[in-house]
């Protein structure tokens, strides 16, 4: 490592702290950088984002009326609809464009579900040990095994049909590997020597878990997160397709729905099907690539392979 | 065997807890006195304490009595029974198929390491993983059944032919069966391909393999006598582990082809309603199943790996 100016034993244990995390994540940085299929991921992901953020203005809501709408029913591609129109006579351009909204937002609150429950759950089996242990495991095995697209309808079913729902669904039956990963990397973390020396000098168990476990499990946390988000928006646009989404937001699901419900494919009204999956493609396509790259850079065994 | 238990639980409050009372969606359409309510309850048992009902359940559930379905005012097991067959001859022609030219795009892709073929391989199975698979079938149909007319679009067989000759009605099957079949074949083939490459690349650093090159064995002969049957083990689990998570997979391809198996019911029962007894039947039925295909995967690899053991 390079001089460093001040003595490190001078500094806070917050500075140096910060200073070396800093660190880890500018060499990680540096190691997706040189990643050709992370930094491809990336600029799809990159596009897409900006895509959701600036929906409303680059397809205002006003195009999507269904009573007034611009164009007339399932035109094919013009200079005025570059994708074509619905059956209603909306752009799909602007349609597609405003699902990449709801898509990634159900995505991420999805996986931001299944990682809480996930971590929460590994943790608490891998430090507590014990009958914790016994019987969080038991439930993240048979959560394993339950084909979990059916398990997902049914419960979308049974709750009812909003962008919640459809999130807090996939959330509870995406987490358990989640769980098993972080709890076998707790079940080391325990054992390490700054863990003892935290608690031989008084550490209680929330100590040592937000300070000393939490952050270390992180980027393995971080690493599952992107493998699940992209699983998270196939099963968006599975149930919606099926008919459990919010009937009153446009997803790429929701317009694969209508697509086929309205005979696009009898119609072979392209235009109308292809966008919204090529759209998913990418996407999904984008979280996985990063989701590879973060592994090998996590996993050092796996790099010049 | 605890699994099993598990899902019996679950469905069995999922569908008594969440979606209100059974009794308030059964008389949600006409008016009814309360008295009427009490004896609807009466008759369905759900007066009853919970932990009676929930042994009512089990013993409904292991006589096969699943309720009578909303949309199609049958039993729930007869309706379900219809629709076997459908799902096992779609899921069982794709999981061979898939099985079968996965194993050998992956065995070439790791003999031959970095060629064009690996690559495309893994770009193919990266490409298929990412895209949800009913949109697939939508772009065959599209391709071959819409513009090329090769196809049929939908069911499984022509209306009205009916006394045609077997040899005719098989024909016209495959011919209903093959889109709906290549498009779970597509998109399943990717995963398999991945899993025998890097168990190939495994096994061929084995010291049994280095020892049977060192003896002069030709490569090719290598790879056929000690490699692959090493390398499917692998394959093998994943193939039995699969099969309840493809019957669910078909769920959406055989809603986009009316195909009239399983993953069409499932498709019904949601929109018409939704069915719940229809829905916690075939919920049942796809956990049962996956729970069946881990333990013969489990007995499957005793029988084939030796160093299993059989314990």
């Amino acid at each position: 490592m390079s001089a460093q100016v001040t003595p490190e034993a001078t500094r806070s244990g917050r500075a140096v702290r910060r200073a070396r995390r800093v660190q880890a994540f500018k060499s990680s940085a540096r190691l997706f950088a040189g990643n050709k299929m992370g930094v491809a991921g990336m600029a799809i992901l990159v596009m897409f984002v900006f895509m959701a953020v600036f929906a409303d203005a680059l397809a205002p809501e006003a195009r999507l009326s269904v009573t007034n709408a611009p164009g007339s029913p399932l035109e094919p591609p013009s200079a005025q609809f570059w994708l074509g129109t619905d059956e209603l006579g909306r752009s799909v351009l602007d349609l597609v464009i405003q699902g990449s909204q709801i898509s990634l937002l159900v995505g991420f609150l999805a996986t931001a579900i299944s990682m809480l429950i996930g971590a929460l759950v590994g943790i608490m089996a891998g430090y507590f040990g014990g009958w914790a242990d016994v019987i969080l495991m038991r439930l993240t095995d048979w959560f394993l095994v339950i084909p979990f697209l059916p398990l997902a309808i049914v419960l979308a079913a049974i709750l009812g049909r909003s962008l919640f729902v459809i999130a807090l669904v996939i959330g509870l039956t995406t987490w358990p590997a989640t769980a098993r990963v972080v709890r076998a990397q707790v079940l080391t973390l325990k054992e390490r020597p700054y863990v003892e020396r935290a608690r031989a000098l008084g550490a209680g168990d929330r100590q040592i878990i937000t300070r000393h476990i939490l952050p270390n499990v992180f980027p393995l946390i971080f690493a599952n997160t992107i493998l699940v988000v992209a699983i998270a928006i196939l099963t968006e646009t599975t149930l919606s397709f099926l008919g459990l989404g919010d009937p009153f937001s446009v997803s790429w699901g929701s317009i694969l729905e209508s697509a086929f419900a309205e005979g696009a494919i009898s119609l072979g009204a392209w235009w109308y099907l292809v966008p919204p999956g090529l759209c998913i493609v990418l996407v999904v396509l984008g979280f996985t690539m990063c989701g590879y790259a973060f592994d090998e850079i996590l996993d050092p065994r796996l790099r010049k392979r | 065997m605890g699994t099993l238990f598990f899902v019996l639980v679950l469905n069995f409050f999922l569908f008594r807890i969440l979606p209100g009372d059974p009794e308030r969606t059964l008389t949600r359409l006409q008016r009814v006195s309360p008295s009427t309510v009490d004896e609807v309850k009466r008759e369905l048992g759900l007066d009853r304490p919970l932990p009676v009902q929930f042994f009512d359940y089990l013993g409904d559930t292991a006589r096969g009595e699943l309720g009578i379905s909303y949309v199609f005012s049958r039993p729930v097991s007869e309706v379900i029974g219809n629709a076997l067959w459908p799902t096992i001859l779609l899921v069982g022609v794709a999981t061979i198929g898939a099985t079968v030219i996965g194993t050998l795009i992956g065995i070439w892709g790791a003999w031959r390491r970095g060629s064009p073929v690996d690559t495309a391989s893994l770009g193919f199975g990266l490409v298929t993983y990412a895209m949800p698979e009913f949109w697939l079938g939508m772009l065959l149909i599209l391709g071959f059944a819409v513009s090329l007319d090769w196809f049929p679009t939908s069911f499984m067989s022509t209306p009205g032919l009916t006394d045609a000759s077997a040899g005719l009605l098989l024909v016209d099957t495959l011919e209903h069966l093959f889109l709906p079949a290549l498009t779970l074949v597509l998109a399943l083939l990717g995963e398999y391909a991945l899993i025998m490459r890097s168990s190939v690349i495994e096994a061929m650093n084995e010291d049994y393999v280095k020892t049977a090159r060192a003896k002069g064995m030709r490569e090719a002969l290598v790879l056929r006598k000690h490699v692959v049957p090493n390398a499917l083990l692998p394959v093998v689990t994943l193939a039995a582990l699969n099969l309840g998570f493809i019957v669910s997979g078909a769920i959406t391809v055989e809603t986009v082809f009316s195909w009239p198996g399983l993953g069409q019911l499932t498709f019904r029962a949601i929109n018409g309603g939704p069915d719940y007894p229809l829905l916690q039947g075939l919920f049942l039925l796809f956990s049962v199943v996956v729970i069946f295909a881990n333990l013969a995967a489990d007995l499957l690899l005793g029988l084939l790996d030796p160093r299993i053991g059989r314990a």
